[in-house]
């Protein structure tokens, strides 16, 4: 089976799908339109793939596989850092029995659990047994939840046929090179046949058997997406074909992620000095990369043992000690988890729909004046639900969108530290408002349900307006009608003061 | 003749299956190698196996003492960096005890 290649959607199918000839029409939940029925189908409950998804299902990560057999640059197997938990130490290693345990707690707790994955912290194809063993068990007593698993792809060739066994139908591969001479900065060693192999060699190998559990992969009707780790000045330049060699065989979807790289993580990139990318520099990655398709915007780079919806982590309220004493009822867990999927599935439908059909008469502004109009950064403050519902000092992360004549699209999440708790732990509260704002840096409007008057001040100083006017709306159509504002008051034609300013 | 994991296991399973002798096995706070089994790999493979896979400097040792992955070979980290390191984590304990 050969998926179409996602960079370049002929002008003529994205015309009869969405009803507007420009590839960058309407918003990321628009462009997932582009995909082919039976992948939407499949992603469509899936938060890590649909940007309109992750607001309402959860996914969690079980910790069953803390082996692996390669060694990369930007991961230290001492410590817990934000990628990855050292098994044992700060997090909880899981048995599978464990695992299968804490999936079907969750899973009766949190209704929106839809997506059980096996990340880490480890390799978990580098842990088959552990791996297959969860895998097994799921898809015998929880047939309603969908599996996945991602590998750096050293072992998957050897893998594809059982993966293929439980019904796995999302397979993630990390791949940060398609040549050698890129891969051997990226990669010290790997572990092949006996033997630790460093070098070019190492480097050789590995992405062979990327390549050959890929093209496998897609031979068997399974779902490939591809991640890599942008590292600016090794990979940041050939990341562009890496997208193209795997898009041309077949994966759905490529998700280029930044490279974290903080000393006190004791990475090789850490200690070296190794910068990870600025957000402008990702953001004109992941344009260059994903073409139309920039669902995985909304990615947050989750731990091992993540539960939750993306950005938050429950997983304190499910350790071993706290699902021993709880007493599940799967089989009738499962008809409250059926009811709500298909609400929620209805609910996305039904809006896809309308948002098809207010593009289909109502261009954002007027076409014949767009050469004249620049492109507009804004944050949003959002709790999910893909509407305004957010406190300004409640937020955690901020959603950037860029509003242009061309309609509005997801850029990206930026964290920020919590000013405001609300109660009397708020410490140092102005200089932490301070780095919310530079976190803003290059957003012209912040939405949000309300906002304080002392935040309001300062952010009007640092030349982001504040917005209070469009809680509960759905996000887009508030971004458009603020848009839609600044045109008509003239705003659009010139560069603002603070633009040329920082210019 | 036999090896020895130390303290600086971080318990990721690697080594365990890899072992032709059965020799090591899970225990608390680290897996360890029953030395009337280990044979160092002699005869089944051309180096010992858990010292091949093990992804920490300096966790495995023989009988001398000597480590059979010496600091920065694996990660190729310059050792400065990793003393500068070391000594930033003693620093965080004592302020952490205090």
């Amino acid at each position: 089976m050969e998926l179409p290649v996602l960079t370049t959607p002929p002008v003529g199918a994205s015309v009869e799908k969405s009803g507007c000839s420009s590839s960058s029409c309407g918003s990321s939940s628009d462009q997932m339109n582009v995909l082919p029925d039976h992948i939407m189908k499949k992603v469509q409950d899936h938060p890590c793939y649909s940007e309109d998804a992750h607001h309402y299902f959860a996914r969690m990560h079980v910790a069953v596989a803390p082996a692996c057999n390669i060694q990369c640059n930007y991961c230290n197997r001492k410590y817990d850092c934000a990628n990855e938990s050292r098994p044992g130490v700060v997090s909880e290693l899981l048995t599978p029995v464990q695992a299968v345990k804490k999936t079907l707690a969750v899973a009766a707790n949190i209704p929106q659990m839809s997506v059980l994955g096996v990340a880490g912290p480890g390799d978990p194809l580098a842990n088959p047994e552990r791996t297959f063993d969860t895998f097994r068990m799921l898809s015998e007593q929880a047939p309603d939840i969908k599996l996945c698993v991602s590998t750096n792809g050293l072992t998957l060739p050897d893998c594809v046929d059982e993966l293929a066994k439980y019904n796995i139908d999302h397979v993630t591969i990390t791949i940060n090179c398609v040549d050698p001479e890129v891969g051997e900065k990226i990669y010290p060693w790997i572990f092949w046949k006996n033997r630790r192999i460093k070098g070019r060699e190492a480097a050789e190998i590995l992405i062979e058997r990327q390549q050959l559990g890929l093209s496998m992969l897609i031979e068997r009707g399974i779902l490939v997406k591809v991640n890599s780790v942008m590292i600016p000045g090794v990979n940041d330049h050939h990341l562009a074909e890496v997208s193209r060699v795997v898009k041309s065989k077949g994966a759905f979807l490529h998700n280029v992620m930044p490279l974290i790289s903080e000393p006190e993580h004791g990475t090789f990139y850490g200690l070296t000095g190794q910068r990870g990318p600025t957000q402008d520099e990702l953001n004109d990655l992941q344009d260059a990369c994903s073409g139309d398709m920039n669902m995985m915007r909304h990615c947050r780079q989750c731990r091992a043992d993540a539960v939750g919806l993306l950005g938050e982590d429950r997983g304190s309220e499910f350790t071993l000690d706290k699902i021993e004493n709880m007493d599940i009822d799967y089989a009738a867990a499962m008809v409250v988890r059926a009811e709500l999927r298909a609400d929620v599935i209805a609910e996305l439908e039904s809006k896809r729909a309308a948002k098809a059909a207010k593009q289909n008469v109502i261009p954002l502004v007027n076409l014949s004046s767009a050469p004249a109009l620049r492109a507009v950064k804004m944050a949003v403050a959002t709790a999910g639900g893909g509407v305004i519902n957010q406190h300004f000092g409640h937020a955690k992360e901020f959603l950037i969108y860029e509003a242009s004549a061309q309609g509005v699209r997801f850029l990206s999440h930026r964290k920020t530290d919590l000013y405001c708790a609300g109660d009397t732990s708020c410490g140092d509260g102005e200089s932490v408002l301070s780095m919310t704002i530079k976190a803003l840096e290059g957003c012209e409007v912040v939405l949000c349900s309300k906002i304080g008057f002392e935040p309001w001040g300062m952010l009007e100083t640092a030349g982001i307006q504040p917005n209070g006017e469009h809680a509960m709306e759905p996000i887009e159509d508030a971004i458009a009608a603020v848009y839609a504002e600044m045109q008509a008051a003239g705003k659009l034609l010139v560069q603002p003061a603070h633009q040329l300013k920082s210019a | 003749m036999a090896l020895i994991i130390n303290e600086l296991c971080v318990n990721c399973f690697a080594c365990e299956p890899l072992c032709p002798n059965k020799a090591i096995y899970e225990a608390k706070p680290h897996f360890l190698i029953n030395p009337d089994l280990c044979t160092e790999c002699l005869g089944d493979h051309d180096a010992p196996q858990c010292a091949e896979i093990c992804p920490i400097e300096c966790a495995i040792e023989d009988e001398y003492g000597e480590v059979l992955n010496p600091p920065g070979s694996l990660t190729g980290i310059p050792l400065q960096a990793l003393q500068a390191l070391h000594e930033q984590s003693v620093l965080d304990q004592a302020a952490a005890r205090s």
